[in-house]
């Protein structure tokens, strides 16, 4: 299909979006990223048996933190979709671009420049 | 293990709001096990402080350790050499290993970062429940294993009470009745007679009752 989705998307491909760990969010975060999305199998297919539904519930927990430390728990997301859905990957890129562009730069990465400046 | 439950990060972030260089502790025993307080829970709560504070526009140091235990001398001693370079020590250990790091490093305040609750099992990942209390005299021989101390309401040591319906306890509909449990283990076990034995009353001195306690064993002692 060769469709193309959001440059400003970085991918980290993982085995499963059951290795994806709270603390791995949370760093993304303190490194400056704007936004993180977990692109995960449909519920109920996960191959390992529930990795997404892990994944989900760590999501959870990133919006809960990143809420109280006022970067906003919308910044992450937790999205299932299946890997021969490319048309849906692209509209969830562009979707979760376009989510974080209105909600501006990660107040933690302008922090660390005034800080620096 | 001591199971315990990690404190709202409100809490904790008003505690530390006057440090700037703060070391996140934590404890590679029970409380690893009980997800409140091990490696992971530490660097979690270190992120979500640095960036906390970050956002504050404040320019707080904060690093992570976990120590093998926080109840033993040599793993407290790891840490001596940089614990002059802090404000402040957020421990993630149970109460224990708080009041130990407290009490070895005296002039550094020691702030709690998990609430500990009590002695229990994982019943399933996330689920955690009490099942002693360190009375100090265990009566496990005599209740087919089950202890009413910690799982009985009322501690009844001849149970059950007139509360007990259907194998629950009236004070949660959820609660096993801990004497219902005691009679079915001993039916199963061949053992009912047992029940009809009565419990003499308990010496309760050689729990909290008697006082903080201490054990010394002359014979392991150097």
């Amino acid at each position: 299909m060769r469709l193309q989705y959001p440059p400003n998307v970085k991918i980290i491909c993982l085995p499963c979006t059951g290795k994806v760990d709270l603390i791995h969010i949370l760093r993304a975060f303190e490194k400056g990223a704007d936004g993180v999305y977990v692109a995960g199998c449909l519920e109920g297919a996960c191959q390992f048996g529930n990795g997404n539904i892990r994944a989900r519930k760590r999501v959870e927990q990133a919006k809960n933190i990143l809420e109280k430390v006022g970067i906003g728990g919308a910044r992450v997301q937790m999205y299932n979709l299946s890997s021969s859905e490319a048309p849906r990957f692209v509209e969830i890129a562009k979707e979760m671009t376009e989510k974080i562009t209105a909600m501006g730069p990660n107040p933690i990465k302008m922090a660390k420049k005034k800080m620096a400046a | 293990m001591i199971v315990a439950k990690q404190k709202p990060l409100e809490e904790i972030i008003e505690e530390l709001q006057d440090y700037t260089k703060i070391l996140v502790a934590g404890c590679n025993e029970c409380v690893t096990v009980c997800e409140a307080g091990g490696k992971k829970e530490t660097a979690i709560l270190a992120s979500s402080l640095r960036m906390y504070f970050l956002n504050q526009g404040k320019d707080v140091k904060i690093d992570e350790v976990t120590l093998e235990r926080q109840c033993d001398h040599e793993y407290l001693e790891e840490i001596r050499k940089v614990i002059g370079s802090y404000e402040a020590i957020l421990s993630l250990a149970c109460g224990v290993g708080v009041q130990f790091m407290a009490e070895k490093y005296f002039s550094v305040p020691v702030f709690p970062g998990v609430d500990t609750c009590f002695m229990g099992v994982t019943e399933e990942r996330g689920v955690w429940s009490e099942r002693c209390q360190g009375c100090g005299q265990c009566i496990l021989a005599r209740t087919a294993g089950i202890c009413p101390v910690s799982r009985c309401a009322k501690r009844l040591l001849n149970g059950p009470c007139g509360g007990s319906t259907k194998g629950k306890c009236e004070i949660d509909k959820e609660l096993d009745c801990a004497w219902q449990i005691i009679i079915d283990r001993l039916k199963e076990l061949g053992k009912l007679e047992q029940y009809e034995q009565l419990s003499p009353i308990k010496d309760w001195s050689t729990e909290r009752a008697g006082g903080p306690r201490k054990i010394t064993r002359e014979d392991i002692r150097q």
